[in-house]
């Protein structure tokens, strides 16, 4: 008979090793799953994740994609690691989006030519105010209505849709574009700068890595951190330090919004270039599986953004190659997360096995 | 007499510890039996044991004379085995009623568990209402509830986990009077404590446990409290010296303190004032659930909404404060729970010290994670702390040994006024005599302190003066050598001179 029993302390091991456990496990059921549809369950998993590794050019659209996963991801864990729980980071990169966009169309529009080293980082500004001031209305609700921040947050998506909608349909739409729901081209000195010749690899990357270890620093190494993780690890004791409940609820979600805004600026001024109806595409939604792949650690998160990013485009690879339907790639997410979840049950507890009894006579 | 229960060489070894190793215990029918060790000598391990909540690796469990495995709690109490933890297993959103629902079979309706608590509450004379969340209870309260609980399910043996710390001396008295009409009813129990007093007082017979082993089984009504302290912990306990000392200018001021209760089941403050002096030691005596948490959290900063002025320190109006501020000015503040409030249970004790501990905050909020780490080493080795070093979980470590981090954390501060609730509840002997030690000594160096504490024998061993608390106000200070248990315990029911005429006018403290 197998047991559930708890473990004196968590484990360790466990905890790192768990995403990995649960990788695998997915990679099993999607072989079920392909051979299910009629395809080969070799091929799948070869196309699902080793091709878009395969050369030079595909491995930068990984990087490239991973990068604003690991950007909102990093916000998600300072909130999540506050217990605020912010699940709206889509509607923050959308407005993030809209802010840096609103800058570049300005510039763009009034023929304002900034050198790259300013332009660039007005745009990115613009990012992150849109995405803090969308993550400031759940703030300023939960503050002072003691909403729900994961209702108010997840429905200020659909919000952000439309005025997003509102904008590319109307006042921003381009002259030049025959109608087309969609902004003007931006002018190329506000976008981000290449990495990788010949790729569309931008800059953006390194900034997410660099944010990596600021995060890393925040939250182990600073006071503030340390006061966000006591209050949501144990309200009582925040409050029996002294301190500010608000002041963390504040923090937390401007700093989440804000990375959330700042990673829609770098995909409106780094692969996109400007402002079109099909901005949303539920990152900040697989963002959320990142920041727990990534066991809401930093550096764990950059490695969950490049693996989410891998099976992202792998899905569309599969969809292309192999005729497999495209919610191939949302049912893996779902599974890797699901099954992750369950795995980390065993960071807790851990299986016995028991002889079992003789039935009494 | 038969035997209800009988252990015979019980072991159980855990990674680091054999905790327990060759025990066997008898309890007859009807018999209040003690197991009597400190903190870490295995009682918890071998309650758990009879319980079914952890499997032996050796020896054998008998009941009624026949082998038993009890495989979990449930079994156990198919049995006729009912357990009240020291640490309560009540869930704080659910009322009285539905936590004691969730423990019962599924027949009973709610509305009948209801009446069954009320009735048999009323029977033992336990105040118990069923329809309050468990929440807004003291800790005090819930213990009535897990007792109450226990009883509902008429156990054939009741085990009671250091069952008296939080209530008053007219409350441990109820408790055995119920206690000794349940064994004379024929219901074997047994009882850990490291109470001595109350051990030789009300049990028939006493296994003692150290470091796993049974050290000694006695009858304790013919031991001594030094040969009984000796069994459990190889020596007498040190006895505390209690000098005389004149007290010093006052350091806290409170006066006209009345405050609503933030949560609807709370207790109101009602016109509070008292003072505490440099180099005495104030204890404030109290059944729990009566206004302390409140008072507590108002002179913490934890509840910042007392009235302008109703609280100073060294003269300076403080009501207002976040705690951090108190703290700049030398409060500190010491909370009855220690997981959850008094620390985080999952972090390091290293990081632990940065709840109240500001001297690791460099320049720009940068930590020093050198001199945190040296801060928690520092309190480990000067407090005496068990534990695995500056990195142990918090929650890894006894009760006891937290209780001494966290005194220890707020004395190492070098505080001016130290807040002190609950300062050795469930702490075993040898730690409770090093924190109020401690006291002391931190009262001769010129220190307010005040102590707010249930225990009264501990108010009485290290208070200078002693007050009461009752229904959210505050009796008069009277020089402990002139309070005595009955007076004290009679005060506790409200009832101190003058308390009536306090009660129309509000400027009665003079």
């Amino acid at each position: 008979m197998l047991r559930l029993e708890p473990r004196a302390a968590p484990s360790q091991a466990m905890t790192v090793a768990s995403p990995l456990i649960a990788l695998a496990l997915t990679a099993l059921v999607a072989v079920v799953i392909f051979a299910g549809l009629g395809t080969d369950p070799l091929a799948g998993l070869q196309v699902i994740f080793i091709e878009p590794l395969s050369t030079r050019r595909q491995i930068s659209e990984v990087l490239l994609k991973a990068t604003p996963l690991i950007v909102i991801a990093l916000g998600l864990a300072v909130c999540y690691r506050a217990n605020v729980w912010n699940i709206g980071a889509e509607g923050q990169f959308l407005l993030g989006c809209l802010g840096g966009g609103a800058v570049a169309l300005w510039l763009t529009t009034q023929g304002i030519v900034l050198p790259k080293a300013v332009g660039v980082p007005l745009v990115l500004l613009g990012g992150m105010l849109g995405g803090m001031l969308w993550a400031a209305l759940v703030a300023l609700l939960r503050d002072r209505f003691n909403a729900n921040e994961i209702l108010v947050s997840l429905m200020l998506v659909y919000v952000a849709q439309q005025v997003a909608n509102a904008l590319v349909f109307g006042p921003w739409k381009d002259p030049q574009g025959f109608n087309m729901p969609q902004s003007a081209l931006f002018h190329s000195s506000l976008l981000l700068p290449p990495l990788l010749e010949r790729t569309r690899l931008h800059v953006g990357f390194l900034l997410a890595l660099v944010l990596a270890v600021v995060a890393t620093l925040f939250l182990f190494r600073s006071f503030r951190g340390f006061q966000l993780q006591v209050g949501g690890l144990a309200p009582a004791a925040a409050r029996y330090a002294g301190f500010s409940a608000r002041a963390s609820l504040w923090t937390a979600l401007l700093v989440s919004g804000g990375l959330a805004g700042l990673a829609g600026a770098m995909e409106v001024a780094g692969p996109i270039r400007q402002v079109t109806p099909y901005l949303s595409t539920g990152l900040g939604f697989t963002a959320i599986i990142v920041c727990f792949v990534g066991r809401l650690h930093p550096l764990g998160i950059v490695g969950a953004g490049v693996l989410l990013s891998l099976m992202l485009i792998g899905g569309e690879l599969a969809q292309s190659r192999l005729g497999l339907p495209n919610a191939m790639a949302s049912v893996l997410q779902g599974l890797l997360l699901l099954i992750l979840l369950a795995c980390d049950t065993f960071i807790h507890q851990r299986l016995r096995l028991t002889r079992s009894r003789a039935r009494p006579a | 007499m038969s035997l209800r229960l009988e252990l015979i060489g019980i072991g159980k070894q855990y990674p680091a510890v054999k905790a327990n190793d060759d025990i066997s215990l008898r309890v007859k029918a009807g018999e209040i039996h003690a197991v009597l060790g400190e903190n870490g000598a295995g009682k918890s391990t071998l309650m758990k044991i009879i319980y079914g909540a952890v499997k032996p690796d050796e020896g054998q469990m008998r009941w009624n004379g026949q082998p038993v495995q009890v495989a979990s709690p449930a079994a156990a109490r198919a049995l006729g085995i009912s357990m009240v933890y020291q640490h309560f297993s009540l869930f704080d959103t659910l009322t009285v009623a539905q936590n004691v629902w969730l423990g019962l079979d599924k027949g009973l309706a709610l509305p009948a568990v209801t009446a069954r608590i009320t009735q048999v509450a009323a029977g033992y004379g336990l105040d118990v209402q069923p329809e309050r969340p468990v929440h807004t209870l003291s800790v005090g309260e819930r213990q009535r509830v897990e007792i109450v609980r226990a009883l509902l399910t008429e156990p054939k043996l009741l085990i009671l986990d250091e069952p008296t710390s939080v209530l008053t001396p007219q409350a441990v008295d109820k408790l055995f009077t119920v206690l000794r009409r349940l064994a004379a009813e024929g219901t074997s129990i047994l009882y850990i404590s490291h109470k001595l007093d109350e051990i030789r007082a009300l049990c028939h017979h006493c296994t003692v446990l150290r470091g796993g082993k049974v050290t000694g089984e006695v009858d304790p009504t013919q031991e001594s409290n030094a040969s009984l302290s000796r069994l459990m912990i190889g020596a007498e306990p040190p006895q505390l010296t209690h000098a005389a000392r004149a007290a010093g200018p006052v350091v806290l001021q409170v006066q006209g303190l009345t405050l609503a209760p933030t949560d609807p089941f709370g207790v109101a403050l009602d016109g509070v004032a008292l003072e505490v002096r440099a180099g005495e030691i104030v204890g404030m005596a109290g059944v729990s659930g009566n206004g302390q948490q409140e008072l507590l959290a108002a002179l913490s900063g934890e509840d910042p909404r007392a009235p302008a002025g109703s609280i100073r320190l060294f003269g300076q109006d403080i009501a207002r404060q976040s705690p951090r501020r108190r703290r700049r000015e030398g409060l500190h503040f010491v909370p009855e729970e220690r997981l959850g409030r008094g620390a985080v249970p999952t972090m390091s004790l290293a990081e632990n010290t940065l709840l109240t501990r500001t001297a690791g905050v460099g320049a720009f909020g940068w930590l020093r994670t050198r001199t945190v780490e040296a801060l928690a080493a520092r309190v480990i080795a000067r407090f005496q702390v068990k534990a695995g070093g500056a990195g142990a979980a918090a929650r890894s470590l006894s009760g006891g040994n937290l209780q001494k981090f966290i005194v220890g954390r707020e004395i190492d501060a070098a505080p001016r006024l130290l807040i002190v609730a609950q300062p050795t509840w469930g702490v075993d002997v040898g730690a409770a005599a090093l924190i109020r030690g401690e006291l002391l000594a931190l009262r001769d160096a010129g220190c307010a302190i005040l102590v707010i504490s249930e225990e009264l024998d501990e108010l009485f061993e290290i208070s200078d003066r002693l007050l009461v608390i009752a229904k959210g106000r505050v009796s008069p200070a009277l020089p402990v050598a002139e309070a005595t248990v009955e007076r004290i315990g009679t005060w506790m029911s409200g009832l101190w001179p003058g308390a009536a005429a306090t009660e129309g006018g509000t400027h009665a403290a003079a």
